[in-house]
């Protein structure tokens, strides 16, 4: 190291932004670090396909022909159609463990220290990393609806709606990508993250429509099933898809009622009440 | 000359354990203040507490001009910060990483790239800066980290440990980067159990244990409150160990002399310099007493530290007060290498650490307590 030059010493001056404009950048700043990561360890990004592909032909070869949707009997090939929003909606979802364990490793690694003490937007870290999941999730959803159209799902509506229900599902996984942010904020390794962001939503995702019609449970369940976030968007998203069977009997409860709007509200709920605790906790993380 | 770090009272508390137990500190624009202590003797906790991660439960804190309870995010554009354990995204190349920090530090990308590339040429990386992160050594890390800190040449830096794990290699390259960003007129607060770098890198010392400063000033200083130099004489038999004692004890100061069988070594407190030391091999060789080695010796940091603590800096739990006692000797000396702790075990106590570490029995503290009076009278007069 030699002295003479000041290179190292000579101050940069940063651009004096701050505001909307400053958030979004470095916002995008940290979803492009997040990115380049999954690219760098693409792993993570395989394996967070073959559950679900595992799932699609699973359940449609395993359960299909033997649960009994209303209006539509036991025909395997109803069950394949109705199957894929439930199966959709369970792999958006499982982002959330992603998320969980990338930010619980920034914190584990110190790295959450090094942004904390940078003069950057205090929810960029957590926005960056959400968005990020967010790109994966899509990619995941385009490789399962290929699968999917493999084993025979078809879609019965426009175009516009089928985009229309890509977009519900997508909004759902970003939604829970902040429950996993605050996950990943409150314990103390990767792995506790993975599994924190895992054990509830086996239950969640079983306790609703999503394999079996909420019809045939018993009276307790199906109120749960039926007011479950998670339900909205599995059956918005077979509605918009035009994968419910004809004949197949609407539940009375009104998020079921209403699939599209009750998906929308429960999603911008979960955002809205998820961000503002994660960013909070963010500002006080201590590594 | 003005304060670049300014702290008053700072009081943090995890539970029960009081991190800091009322941190006051003044570092003038310019220098290196280097605060040394041992593990979980609160100097995270205070870097931490000045750097905006954490906010104190007590007192006031000034960097940069800046309040830093009140405006973090003026604080932060001044200050650059180097933690215990190379904050690097490893999974992105370092060009990468660099690139990032700037980003965020709201250079636009250009400057970002730029800056980059100089900073990668700097610290000799830039063979390796297209590699991820995780392919480099402790030490390429170590300097990615500081780089990365760099970014925008804060006027102001902290650095957490820059050396904790590092081999001598790369600890004198780093050391020799951290006196070249000094010069040019960076203040630096540096957190260190290494006596030997704050004697190297520090114009001021502020020696910490439990959760406060208990002494304080520049190296020469705090050695001279210790005591003055000491000769050391290793003997070729053991036989002669106590012919050897008697001609050193006439040449000591009073102090008492202090006979290590095993080692044949004999350390006697002195006045006197050089001029005595080849008197004193002429009264040896006098007696025929056939020696080895002999050296005067001025007191270590390591020294300072034991007598202000009652343990030594760097020894595992309990050791230090068993082996050393009060006495500045080479009980100190034990485990102050670099190698001797690992990047994965301190790794837990980056938090709340203060509980870890230090087992100093009720009679030791006392003699603590006594030390810093006498410090204070000392500083006084």
């Amino acid at each position: 190291m030699t002295t003479d030059d000041g290179a190292v010493l000579a101050p940069a001056t940063p651009r004096a932004k701050g505001g909307f404009g400053q958030a979004v950048s470095d916002s995008l700043v940290m979803a492009q670090r997040n990115l380049i990561r999954m690219l760098r360890i693409p792993e993570v990004v395989i394996f967070g396909l073959i559950q679900p592909i595992m799932f699609v032909v699973l359940f449609s070869y395993v359960f299909g022909g033997s649960i009994e949707l209303p209006g539509a009997g036991t025909d395997a090939d109803a069950y394949r159609e109705f199957l894929m929003g439930g199966i959709f909606a369970q792999t958006v979802t499982f982002a959330t463990a992603g998320a969980g364990a990338g930010i619980a490793e920034d914190m584990d690694k110190g790295l959450i220290d090094r942004f904390r003490s940078l003069p950057m937007t205090r929810g960029a870290v957590l926005t960056g990393r959400t968005l990020a999941d967010l790109v994966q999730t899509a990619l995941t959803l385009v490789v399962l609806a290929l699968v999917a159209l493999l084993v025979g799902w078809r879609t019965h509506e426009n175009l516009l709606k089928v985009l229309g229900g890509f977009g519900l599902l997508l909004l759902l996984g970003y939604a829970f990508t902040w429950i996993g942010a605050l996950i990943g904020l409150s314990v103390r390794s990767p792995e506790a993250a993975t599994s924190g962001g895992l054990v509830w939503l086996f239950p969640l995702t079983f306790l609703s429509n999503a394999f079996v019609p909420s019809q045939n449970m018993p009276s307790a369940l199906r109120h749960v099933a039926e007011w479950n976030p998670f339900s909205a968007t599995v059956q918005a998203s077979r509605e918009l898809f035009g994968n419910i069977p004809p004949g197949y009997p609407t539940a009375d409860a009104w998020p079921m009622q209403h699939p599209v709007l009750a998906s929308l509200l429960w999603s911008i709920v979960i955002i809205a009440v998820f961000r503002t605790l994660a960013v909070r906790r963010y500002k006080s993380a201590t590594g | 000359m003005p304060s670049a770090i300014y702290a008053e009272g700072l009081v943090k508390t995890f539970g029960e354990v009081r991190a800091l137990d009322g941190v006051d500190l003044d570092v003038p624009e310019g220098t290196v203040l280097g605060l040394l202590g041992p593990n979980g003797a609160g100097k995270t906790t205070a870097v931490r507490v000045l750097t905006t991660l954490l906010r104190p439960d007590g007192g006031r804190a000034v960097v940069a001009g800046v309040d830093v309870l009140k405006h973090p995010n003026e604080v932060r554009r001044s200050i650059g910060l180097s933690g215990q354990f190379a904050a690097v995204d490893e999974y992105l190349t370092g060009r990468e990483n660099l690139r990032m920090v700037g980003r965020l530090h709201q250079l636009s990308a250009r400057d970002a790239k730029k800056r980059a590339a100089t900073l990668l040429e700097r610290f000799h990386l830039t063979d390796a800066a297209d590699r991820t992160a995780k392919t480099y050594s402790g030490g390429m890390r170590r300097r990615l980290d500081l780089a990365a800190a760099l970014v925008v040449s804060p006027p102001v830096m902290f650095m957490d440990e820059p050396t904790t794990g590092l081999d001598p290699r790369n600890r004198q390259e780093l050391w020799s980067v951290i006196e070249e960003l000094v010069a040019g007129g960076t203040t630096l607060l540096l957190t260190t159990q290494y006596l030997e770098e704050a004697d190297r890198l520090a114009h001021d010392i502020a020696v910490v244990d439990h959760g406060r400063v208990i002494a304080r000033g520049t190296s020469d200083q705090l050695k001279a409150r210790t005591g003055g130099e000491r000769v050391e004489v290793v003997v070729h038999e053991r036989a002669l160990l106590p012919t050897a004692e008697e001609v050193l004890r006439g040449f000591g100061e009073g102090g008492g002399s202090r006979v290590e069988e095993h080692t044949r070594r004999i350390t006697v407190p002195v006045t006197g310099g050089a001029k005595l030391l080849a008197e004193i091999i002429r009264e040896l060789d006098a007696r025929s007493v056939e020696i080895d080695d002999i050296g005067l010796r001025r007191p270590t940091l390591d020294d300072v530290f034991l007598s202000l603590t009652g343990h030594a800096a760097a020894t595992e739990r309990g050791a230090g007060t068993g082996a050393g006692g009060g006495d500045p000797g080479t009980g100190a000396r034990t485990g102050t290498g670099a190698e001797s702790r690992t990047g994965t075990g301190a790794r837990t106590g980056t938090g709340p650490d203060t509980a870890t570490g230090w087992d100093v029995g009720p009679d030791a503290d006392t003699g603590t307590r006594a030390q810093i009076g006498a410090d204070r009278t000392g500083a006084a007069s």
